[in-house]
């Protein structure tokens, strides 16, 4: 097949579509998705892989331009423009069937006898060995399309370990909150670790003091001077609870500007009445925030874990609820003592 | 240790032997529900105690244990990914071979952090080869021999291994290559199998 010497034998070697100084063996090798075509748009000769991917019909002798669409490029309609281009560079897609880009590179061929081109799947290569069931040695010894398979298939596999451990990590981080005993804003304790310290308290029958506390006009501040002041605000609410009672006692924000109090082993309701003016004392005074001064006040419902003899931790806390309540409708700013009477005033209230 | 080495013996105890003989080893260990993460690093002492106490709990010699892990990384369904990569080495036993030059960085390109000794082939005569592997950790030839064993069924090659330890303390795996289309071989191609469901089929 291939033309070994003088001129006139390479070109007649070039007219049955071989390239000269190769014979078809060793062009299929090195270029197996190559193909010559004649000036006149013949497809003379097809590499191995090229006609593997239409195995149904013969391409050689087929006209270059109905097999391939030439997307890039654009506007030419011969084959001779084709290595007109700087580089030769050449972009194909089949017409028919599955589509698919090829990027090529064109050369001419001596004497005029028309173009080799030369393709590769690109980025398209993943699709491709899927849609025609390619093996590696349908690929040149140099194509590194093989080594981006590997790449491919080798990430999607560390990829996979990631979102796996990422899962992992994400159902910890939420079972880790859901356990979590601390409000993250203000260091104090949380509701959950509110319930806990109550339920041991009381199936200890250690006896306590329960102080329901809610702000007043926190609202305002947080409207007015925005959430960076209302979570200023909240921080100092934090430092007077914590510093107004012992370390044996539990301050935990139940709510947005809720807290609750329980003073352990004390229920002498005069000396938890100091403490809830003392606290109250304190919240009122003005916090500075960027050159203007945050006023809130406080109103706390007080009750005892010893108010109706033994009750649980529910009663407890709705007996401080409803005391706090009362404060707020004397005035806010002031603590109310759980009675009875408050209770049965909320039950038939006043029209 | 990267965390794929302890993840891979303990995936290998769980799928061969069974969870409960895996919880038997982690208790010992002290391990987490989940065992050991994949993308993490872990000191090598870890691995050495993973090691000993799964030869412990197995009853079986060290060395066979882990050829046994290796055989486990081509052969079990749970592990067609690694499998898969070993096969893009080359069309035929003969050439897969020659990839396992490549290997340690094919194994980086995958997962940068990993660590493969480095492996020389050396074709003796027709059919006979000699891996000269790097002397990083004691145990990956034992792997290695695993990992070849299960590769030659794979590709239907008829071969014979055995293992020495050359002059300069590197460990040497004889490979006699007998007939490289001596069974059918399992089916291998470029594009990804679709589905898990016909992996498992396979």
């Amino acid at each position: 097949m291939s033309g070994q010497g003088g001129t006139e034998a390479v070109c007649s070697s070039t007219c049955c579509g071989g390239v000269p100084g190769f014979g078809v063996a060793a062009l299929n090798r090195l270029m197996p998705m190559h193909l010559t075509v004649a000036a006149n748009g013949r497809i003379l000769r097809v590499g191995p892989t090229l006609q593997k991917l239409r195995l149904g019909s013969r391409l050689e002798g087929m006209q270059l331009f109905d097999l391939f669409e030439l997307r890039r490029p654009k506007g030419l309609c011969h084959v001779r423009d084709l290595i007109e281009t700087d580089s030769g560079q050449v972009s194909l897609a089949f017409r028919n069937g599955v589509r698919g880009n090829f990027k090529g590179v064109a050369a001419a061929l001596p004497c005029g006898h028309g173009v080799l081109i030369n393709l590769s799947f690109g980025i398209s290569v993943v699709d491709a060995v899927q849609a025609y069931d390619l093996t590696l040695g349908d690929f040149a010894g140099t194509d590194l399309a093989v080594e981006m398979l590997y790449l491919v298939e080798a990430k999607s596999a560390a990829l996979q370990e990631s979102k796996k451990l990422n899962l992992r990590l994400q159902g910890a981080k939420v079972a880790a909150e859901e356990q979590a005993f601390t409000d993250t804003l203000t260091g104090l304790k949380n509701l959950r670790a509110m319930d806990h310290v109550l339920g041991r308290l009381i199936a200890d029958g250690t006896p306590f003091g329960v102080m329901h506390v809610d702000l007043d006009f926190f609202k305002e501040v947080n409207d007015t001077y925005g959430h960076a002041a209302g979570d200023l605000v909240l921080q100092n609410v934090a430092r007077v609870l914590v510093s107004e009672t012992r370390a044996v006692d539990t301050v935990a924000r139940v709510g947005g500007d809720e807290f609750v109090l329980i003073i352990r082993d004390q229920i002498d309701l005069q000396k938890l009445g100091n403490i809830a003016m003392r606290i109250i004392a304190r919240l009122e005074e003005p916090v500075p925030y960027n050159g203007v001064y945050c006023r809130i006040s406080g109103s706390i419902g007080l009750t005892t874990s010893i108010a109706r003899g033994r009750s649980g931790q529910a009663r407890i806390l709705k007996d401080a609820d409803l005391a706090l309540y009362a404060s707020k409708d004397a005035g806010r700013g002031r603590y109310t003592v759980f009675t009875p009477d408050l209770e049965r005033a909320r039950r038939s209230p006043d029209i | 240790m990267h965390g794929l080495v302890n993840r891979s013996i303990q995936c290998f105890v769980r799928d061969t032997y069974g969870t409960g003989c895996w919880n038997r080893v982690a208790a010992v260990l002290d391990l987490g529900p989940d065992g050991f993460e994949t993308m993490f690093s872990y000191d090598d002492a870890v691995t050495q105690r993973l090691m000993d106490e799964v030869v412990r709990v197995l009853d079986k010699p060290h060395d066979m244990v882990l050829e046994d892990v290796g055989t486990y990384l081509v052969s079990h369904p749970n592990t067609e990914s690694i499998r898969r990569l070993l096969r893009f080495g080359g069309e035929t036993f003969a050439d897969f071979l020659h990839s396992l030059e490549d290997l340690p960085d094919r194994a980086r390109l995958a997962v940068p952090e990993l660590r493969l000794p480095c492996l020389d082939l050396v074709e003796e005569s027709e059919g006979r080869f000699a891996l000269h592997v790097e002397n990083l950790h004691p145990g990956f030839a034992f792997v290695l021999v695993g990992v070849l064993r299960a590769m030659a069924d794979d590709y239907g090659a008829l071969a014979l291994l055995d293992q020495r330890m050359a002059p300069d303390g590197r460990y040497v795996v004889d490979i006699s290559l007998l007939d490289s289309a001596f069974a059918e071989g399992r089916r291998f191609t470029l594009a990804r199998p679709v589905g898990p469901a016909k992996e498992a089929a396979e």
